[in-house]
C-alpha cells in the first residue's frame, strides 16, 4: 500500500530524523476524553448512525473516517482524535486502519479528489497520457489532488477519471483543458461524458429504448 | 451470436428501473419472492444446487454448495455481498447495481433466507460513490415497503441490510480481506480454514457471494433450478455478464450464454480491435488470468474450457491487447498494480511483486539480460500457492504466461533497449549467473 515518503541516503538507509514527529518519550495517546474533546455535532451524529448499523462498533471505522475526511479535507490528527472520541477507540487504531486504504489521506493532498485510472484497460487507451496532461493542466493547486489510481471499474469508458466520485469518460485529448477548469471551479465535470448517462453496450439488452452510445 | 434472451440485462435501460415502483411493475418482489420465502430453506438450497450456478466473482465455486456449508441451528449468521469489484477489467456489477439495484436486494433476501442469516451487508468499493448512493436509496425503499426489517411478507423472517462503503483497496475483494475490512480493520486476508461458511464475519457463519451471483438467484427461483441449468454449457450453466475492454471498438458489458465462442464475443459483440490491427493477447477473466493469444480465439467461453486451456474465466472480464502494444509495457503495468495492492502480510507476494517490477524496469531500461527472464519466471513460480490469498498468484500467473508465450518479444526488447541505452548500460558484457545470485564472488 502507499507508504510515507521516508528520506533515504542513496545507499538506502534512512536519513536520521525521518521519524522526528514521533516523540518516543511520551506515552501513546489514549482514547480521547469526551469532556475535553470538542467534536462537531453533525460529525458525531453521522458516526453514531454508522455505528448503529453494525453489531460491533469498530466496523464503522472506515465510514467514520470517510465522514471526518469530508469535514476536514483529510484525515488530520484532529480528525483522528474526533473519530476516536466518538468511537471510543485509540487514535493509533484508526491511523493504522486509515493508512491501509488509498482513499483515506493521512497527509493533506487536497480535498478535491481527481483519480485517473492507470490500469491496463485504461492504459491501453491512453490513461497514462491523460494523467500526465490532466496533472499539468490543473497545475499546482493545494485544493486539488490528481492521482493515478487502481482500476476504477469503468474500463468501458477508458480513458476515464473520477472527479470526487463522478465518473467521466472517455476523455478525449481536446477535453483535458475544459475538465481541468471544471475541477478548479467545482463545476459539474463534462456533463455529456458522465457514466450514469451511458446506456448499455449490449445490443440485446434493450428492445424498447433507442440504442445509442454503443459506438 | 447466442439466441439466449438476456435475463439480467433485459430492458436494463428502462427509465426508473432503479426505483421500487418500476421494479415491482416488472414482477420484482412478487410471486417469486413469496414462493421462495414459503419454501423450506433446505429446498431452496437444493434448487440453487440444481441450477448449477457457479459464483460470478472469480473463483467459480457452486453457489448452492457454498450455501449448504452454512451450519444449521440458531446462531448469528451473516450474508455478505461482495461488491468490491476491484479486479481490473471488471465493471459488470457496477452497471447492475446502478441500473437494477432491487434485483440484488431481492436476491439477497432469498439467499439470506436460504442460509438462515438475519443480517446482511453489501460491501461496495469506495470508488463507486454514485452506485452506493443508488443502493442506499434502494435499501431505504425496500425497508419502507416492508421487504427488509422484521417479519418480511408475514413469513416470520427478519433481515437487516446495510450498505458498507470501502475505501480503496484491491485486496478487499478477497473474501477474508473483505471480512476484516468490514470488521473495521486493515483488509488483510485470513488463514483458511476455517472458511467463512464456518467462521466468517464476527466469527459467525457467513455466506459471501458476488453481486451478479446474488442477482441471479431471483431468476433461478422464478424459472426453477432445472430449467436454469438448461441454459449455457455443461458445467457452466446460465448466462454471464462479461465486461470487454481494452483495444476493442465497442467496450462494455454484454450478457452471454456461457459456451459462446470467444471470437464471437470479441469480434461479434465488441467489434474487435481497430481497423488493420490484430489481437496480440487477451485476458479471458480479468487481469489476474493467464493470457491467451489469437490462436485461442475459437475456444468456447465457459469455466471448464478456459481452465483446460490453462487460463480461467474468473470474473468474466475480457481485456484485449492489440499488436500496437509492447508486451513488456503490459507486463509492467500489471506488475506495478499488484505491487501497489499487495497488503504486505505474506512475504512471497510482498517481495515477489516488488522484485518483478524492478526486473521489468531493468528490461525497459536495457539493464537486463535474457537470463533475467528466467529469474523472473522462477520468482513467479515461488509466489504461486505460497501465500494466504491469491493476490500474488494473480500477478504471477499472467506475468509467467506472458514471459512463456512472448519470450521472443521480451528478448528482442532487452536487446533493443540495451542498444538504445549504451551510455547507462555500458558495453561491458552481462555478469555471470552465479555473480548475480550472490552465490560466488
Amino acid at each position: 500500500m502507499a507508504s510515507m515518503d521516508v528520506k533515504r541516503f542513496s545507499h538506502g538507509s534512512r536519513v536520521p530524523g525521518w521519524d522526528d514527529s514521533v516523540d518516543l518519550s511520551k506515552d501513546p495517546q489514549e482514547v480521547p476524553d469526551p469532556a475535553t474533546t470538542p467534536v462537531p455535532a453533525e460529525l458525531r451524529a453521522t458516526i453514531e448512525a454508522h455505528i448503529a448499523k453494525y453489531p460491533d462498533r469498530r466496523s464503522a471505522a472506515i465510514p467514520a473516517l470517510a465522514a471526518a475526511q469530508e469535514l476536514h479535507g483529510w484525515c488530520s490528527p484532529e480528525a483522528f482524535i474526533q473519530v476516536a472520541c466518538v468511537m471510543r477507540l485509540t487514535p493509533a487504531y484508526l491511523i493504522a486502519v486509515a493508512s491501509f486504504y488509498d482513499m483515506l489521506d493521512t497527509r493533506p493532498l487536497g480535498h478535491k479528489r481527481v483519480y485517473v485510472c492507470t490500469n491496463i484497460s485504461c492504459s491501453l487507451r491512453g490513461g497514462r497520457k491523460l494523467l500526465a496532461e490532466l496533472s499539468e493542466a490543473i497545475g499546482d493547486d493545494p485544493d486539488v489532488q490528481v492521482r493515478g489510481f487502481e482500476c476504477l471499474g469503468a474500463c468501458d469508458i477508458a480513458p476515464m477519471a473520477s472527479i470526487d466520485g463522478v465518473f467521466v469518460g472517455p476523455i478525449e485529448d481536446g477535453e483535458v483543458a475544459e475538465l481541468a477548469q471544471q475541477v478548479r471551479d467545482g463545476a459539474d465535470p463534462l456533463p455529456a461524458k458522465q457514466l450514469l448517462k451511458r446506456p448499455s453496450a449490449d445490443p440485446h439488452a434493450n428492445t424498447r429504448a433507442p440504442q445509442e452510445g454503443t459506438e | 451470436m447466442s439466441t439466449q434472451q438476456p435475463l439480467i440485462f433485459s430492458e436494463i435501460d428502462e427509465p426508473g428501473l432503479n426505483t421500487i415502483d418500476v421494479y415491482k411493475r416488472r414482477g420484482g418482489y412478487g410471486e417469486r419472492l413469496r414462493k421462495a420465502l414459503t419454501m423450506p430453506p433446505e429446498a431452496l438450497v437444493e434448487e440453487l444446487k440444481a441450477s448449477g450456478l457457479r459464483g460470478r466473482g472469480g473463483a467459480g465455486f457452486s453457489m448452492g454448495m457454498k450455501a449448504s456449508f452454512i451450519p444449521k441451528g440458531a446462531m448469528d449468521k451473516y450474508l455478505v455481498c461482495n461488491a468490491d469489484e476491484s479486479e481490473p477489467g471488471t465493471f459488470k456489477d457496477r452497471e447492475l447495481m446502478q441500473k437494477i439495484p432491487h434485483l440484488l436486494i431481492e436476491g439477497m433476501i432469498i439467499a439470506a433466507y436460504a442460509a438462515g442469516a438475519n443480517r446482511a451487508f453489501i460491501f461496495i468499493r469506495g470508488e463507486y460513490v454514485q452506485q452506493a448512493d443508488i443502493l442506499d436509496a434502494a435499501v431505504a425503499e425496500a425497508y419502507d415497503a416492508g421487504l427488509l426489517g422484521e417479519n418480511i411478507l408475514g413469513n416470520n423472517f427478519d433481515l437487516s441490510l446495510a450498505v458498507h462503503r470501502g475505501a480503496g483497496a484491491y485486496i478487499c475483494g478477497e473474501e477474508t480481506g473483505l471480512l476484516d475490512s468490514l470488521e473495521g480493520k486493515r483488509g488483510n486476508p485470513r488463514l483458511k480454514p476455517p472458511f467463512p461458511a464456518n467462521q466468517g464475519l464476527y466469527q459467525g457463519p457467513t455466506l459471501i457471494n458476488n453481486v451478479e451471483t446474488l442477482a441471479t438467484v431471483p431468476l433461478i427461483v422464478e424459472m426453477g433450478g432445472a430449467e436454469y441449468a438448461k441454459i449455457g454449457a455443461e458445467g457452466s450453466t446460465g448466462t454471464k455478464l462479461i465486461s470487454i475492454s481494452g483495444n476493442v471498438q465497442r467496450p462494455g458489458n454484454y450478457e452471454i450464454e456461457l459456451g459462446m465462442s470467444s471470437r464471437d464475443i470479441i469480434y461479434g459483440l465488441a467489434g474487435g480491435p481497430g481497423e488493420g490491427r490484430e489481437i496480440k493477447l487477451w485476458f479471458p477473466g480479468g487481469s489476474s488470468s493467464p493470457v491467451l493469444t489469437k490462436d485461442d480465439l475459437d475456444l468456447p467461453y465457459d469455466f471448464n474450457t478456459l481452465a483446460k486451456a490453462g487460463s480461467m474465466l474468473g470474473s468474466g472480464a475480457i481485456i484485449v491487447v492489440d499488436d500496437t502494444n509492447s508486451v513488456v509495457d503490459v507486463c509492467l503495468w500489471l506488475a506495478e498494480f499488484y505491487r501497489h495492492e499487495s497488503c504486505g502480510k505474506c512475504t512471497p507476494c510482498r517481495e515477489g511483486t516488488n522484485w518483478t517490477v524492478k526486473m521489468l524496469e531493468r528490461i525497459q531500461s536495457g539493464l537486463a539480460t535474457p537470463m533475467d527472464l528466467d529469474i523472473m519466471a522462477s520468482v513467479q513460480e515461488q509466489i504461486i500457492g505460497n501465500c494466504l490469498c491469491v493476490l500474488g498468484d494473480a500477478m504471477a500467473m499472467p506475468v509467467g504466461s506472458m514471459v512463456a508465450k512472448f519470450r521472443d518479444e521480451f528478448e528482442a526488447h532487452i536487446e533493443a533497449a540495451r542498444a538504445a541505452n549504451l551510455e547507462t548500460v555500458g558495453d561491458e558484457p552481462a555478469p555471470e549467473l552465479a555473480l548475480l545470485q550472490g552465490a560466488v564472488l
